[in-house]
């Protein structure tokens, strides 16, 4: 497959997965927000902001709804859900020849409803609503995907964006909440400590997930436990590590070229490092570098992969 | 009976309103106003359908467009602005005898128009025999000496042409410009016809329409025909200049129903006279290239240096055989505006016989006596500048004001190679959905011409239609629509 497509695909996916995880995140954020606990609106927006990677221009101005509709809608933007979302379209529209027509047509739908003028009505009238009917259009999107591509390099491209993308943010958010999760303000009722921690769950859309395997005893180093080590839930760190290896297995073994040493071992270090060590041993050492070296790992399999599948010297290629 | 003839004609009465016939002739109703025979199917389904149901399948039709992403980008606006290509509902039909003639005539002029090339740009004899100037052929933009003296794979120049049809007033079909660089517009004629199957498809069963859905396999066969010597599986491929070309969505469209690959100048680069692309598997050889980009832009090393389109080293590859690239360079010069109104004679040179399908008349500025001619009847004739494509760079004299004449005499004065003129031809109208009544527009029609080990013609094209009122220009960048054209068995 070209170069240039694999790369296209690949953003595509990171876009949509990156604009999925910020609807939800806000979601979250606002509806925290209908409970008066001694946490303020603007504290919890710099939690957000924290756990969406710092992006700039996003000053708190004191007014929430203007700053919720700037998250969404403001494609200049570059943390927005509607810059993700014309970032994943353009790179689909690039590589039109190698995604379904159901594709295309679903991203399309999406990129429509977006930016049409209903989409800030609906915003005004009910924004849970409104973000709602975003997460389906990715949703729908991710089925139609799997069900229409042919499951080969380019399929594997998607996979590979969605995870990486999908593991960093889960290591971001984690490592935000991580210090407050385990020393709460001492004045905190429980009630709203509760809420935080099914806040948490919900970013990663794992409340159920998580109750059906330790019920709703909602305890930080469960929490902790579930999304980073978890094996079979698709939101959890360890989860999304395997994906990211299995990708990368699978595309060089459909192609004729061998990865870099370096890159198998980076990708099997992040995988042995998730499958091989408790919560309790996390937990025992200093959980915040640990939470930080997944974001570390992912980054240089980011750079790996790009170096190797895409931006390669042409040199290198011929002495093959 | 009668009563029953009564209530059709009323239908019809309804159907038509004030819809107005004069000079130009109308390719559904005779001047009489009746319905000519093979449009009376259409007319009957038409005038049955309540009027918001043609309204609705019009909707559902747009919709369809929009979704699939099937737009074109504007140029001179804010880049990358996308626009559906607008669409009319009714076919647009032409019958078996009529279709028997263009498919000859087409046939006829695309050989002979490759014949020109192939000689001018070997021995030149057509020009030793003066019966072009050489002047004419050496000055022309679109000539490229480095040509000179190649061969090319079975020697065909031209594999993908599209060129343009009127229908004068008299119901013969003439030829307007052939466009023998990089024509476009037939992923909108494969995908009008999928839209009028799902709109109209009894009526489309009833018609007997000749299919054409083959077009992108035949282009494939005519392009892996063409691939270089000892190439048994050749890599085909089709160059884009990328995702800001207004027809960007017709290069993803024909790639994908070829499976071929898409690539972009940015994929390819060339060593020891080979191009490869860029894969994620490493560097892959190409042997073919169906070349979606201009000359100009196709080599900075050769062409213009200022262009990232295309890939350094192609030109070299080309000469030394070991890629195709379909079109081949410099065949613009066959269809410069000024060499169109020697094409009559190029068919006699080459193939002694006559022209089946007739030029529209021409007049040349180099030619002192011409040229007074026209600049004393601005205001009745059409003028082109030579190089121009789209709808560009044109004066269509009843329309225009006395600053533009004035403006287009300056320009002829200054540079009289540079245009030709024609008179304002009242070519065919037929009928569109306009709001929710019958009104006729101008129309055209543009088939599509693949050479390979013959000359082959899918039996269809793109109806382009002026939509706007009196409109003579039918060009999508300006305003003009499409319509599905179906030839019948």
């Amino acid at each position: 497959m070209l170069s240039r497509v694999a790369d296209s695909l690949y953003w595509m996916s990171r876009y949509l997965e990156r604009a999925e995880n910020t609807v939800r995140q806000l979601d979250v954020t606002l509806s925290l927000m209908l409970d008066i606990s001694g946490t303020s609106a603007e504290v919890r927006w710099q939690r957000l902001m924290a756990s969406l990677g710092r992006p700039p221009s996003m000053e708190w101005d004191g007014d929430l709804e203007s700053m919720a509709r700037k998250l969404i809608f403001d494609g200049t933007n570059r943390a927005s859900v509607t810059y993700c979302v014309n970032g994943a379209r353009e790179n689909a529209r690039q590589v039109r020849e190698e995604i379904s027509s159901e594709q295309w047509a679903r991203l399309n739908r999406l990129f429509h409803q977006i930016h049409s003028p209903n989409a800030q009505a609906q915003f005004s009238n009910s924004i849970n609503d409104a973000l709602a009917s975003v997460v389906d259009g990715i949703h729908l999107f991710k089925g139609v995907s799997d069900t229409t591509m042919i499951h080969g390099q380019g399929w594997q491209f998607i996979r590979l964006g969605r995870y990486l993308e999908r593991a960093y943010a889960t290591a971001t958010l984690l490592e935000v909440y991580q210090p407050a999760l385990f020393h709460p303000a001492e004045r905190e009722h429980s009630g709203y400590q509760y809420l935080e921690l099914v806040g948490l769950l919900r970013c990663c859309t794992s409340f159920e997930a998580y109750c059906q395997v330790y019920t709703a005893d909602l305890a930080p180093d469960r929490i902790l436990e579930f999304l980073l080590l978890n094996r079979d839930f698709p939101h959890a760190v360890r989860y999304t590590a395997d994906g990211i290896r299995h990708a990368i297995e699978s595309i060089q073994r459909t192609g004729g070229r061998r990865p870099p040493e370096e890159l198998t071992s980076v990708v099997g270090r992040l995988h042995a490092m998730l499958g091989f060590t408790t919560i309790g041993e996390i937990l025992a050492g200093d959980t915040g570098a640990f939470l930080h070296s997944i974001r570390e790992q992912c980054m240089k399999i980011h750079e790996l992969i790009y170096g190797h599948y895409v931006d390669y010297s042409i040199h290198s290629a011929l002495a093959v | 009976m009668s009563s029953g003839r009564q209530v059709e004609q009323m239908e019809m009465d309804t159907l038509f309103g004030d819809y107005p016939l004069d000079r130009a002739f109308d390719e559904m109703r005779e001047a009489d106003g009746a319905v000519r025979p093979h449009y009376r199917a259409l007319a009957e389904t038409l005038a049955r359908l309540p009027h918001d149901e043609l309204q609705r399948r019009k909707q559902s039709a747009d919709l369809s467009f929009l979704t699939q992403g099937i737009t074109f980008t504007v140029y001179g606006r804010d880049e990358g602005t996308e626009r559906i290509f607008p669409y009319d509902l009714l076919p647009r039909l032409i019958t078996a005898s009529e279709w028997d003639q263009i498919e000859r005539g087409l046939t006829q002029r695309i050989t002979a128009l490759n014949l020109f090339l192939r000689d001018v740009y070997s021995d030149a004899k057509i020009l030793s025999d003066r019966i072009i100037p050489r002047e004419l052929v050496y000055s022309c933009k679109h000539y490229r000496r480095q040509m000179r003296g190649l061969t090319v794979p079975r020697n065909v120049y031209i594999a993908v042409v599209g060129s343009d049809l009127l229908r004068l007033n008299t119901g013969e079909f003439v030829v307007l410009e052939d466009n023998l660089r990089v024509p476009s517009g037939v992923s909108y004629m494969l995908t009008n016809r999928r839209v009028m199957k799902r709109t109209f498809p009894i009526l489309f069963n009833s018609y007997g329409v000749r299919p054409i859905e083959h077009y992108p396999q035949v282009l494939l066969a005519t392009l892996r025909s063409l691939a270089p010597e000892g190439r048994p599986e050749p890599n085909i491929v089709l160059l884009t200049p990328g995702v800001f070309n207004s027809a960007y969505f017709e290069h993803t469209y024909l790639a994908r129903q070829m499976g071929i690959d898409l690539v972009e100048g940015r994929d390819l680069v060339t060593h020891d006279n080979i191009v490869y692309m860029r894969t994620t598997d490493g560097l892959k050889r190409v042997d073919v290239i169906y070349r979606r980009v201009d000359d100009d832009f196709s080599d900075p090393l050769i062409f213009r240096a200022d262009s990232s389109l295309g890939c350094a080293g192609l030109f070299n590859a080309y000469r030394a055989g070991n890629v195709t690239v379909s079109n081949a360079f410099g065949t613009g010069l066959a269809d410069d505006k000024a060499l169109y109104a020697y094409v009559p004679r190029i068919i006699r040179y080459y193939l002694n016989e006559d022209p089946i399908l007739n030029n529209v008349e021409t007049y040349l500025l180099n030619d002192e006596k011409e040229r007074r001619h026209v600049l004393a009847n601005l205001d009745k004739l059409v003028v082109k500048a030579v190089g121009e494509s789209g709808g560009y760079g044109m004066l269509i004299g009843p329309q225009s004001t006395v600053a533009q004449r004035e403006e287009f005499a300056r320009r002829i004065e200054a540079n009289p190679r540079n245009y030709i003129a024609q008179p304002t031809l009242d070519f065919s109208r037929a009928p569109c959905l306009i709001g929710n009544h019958l009104e006729p527009r101008h129309v055209d029609l543009r088939p599509y011409v693949l050479f390979g080990d013959k000359v082959n013609i899918v039996p269809g094209g793109l109806t382009r239609v002026a939509l706007e009122k009196g409109s003579l220009v039918v060009n999508s960048s300006q305003g003009g629509g499409s319509k599905d054209t179906w030839i019948l068995e």
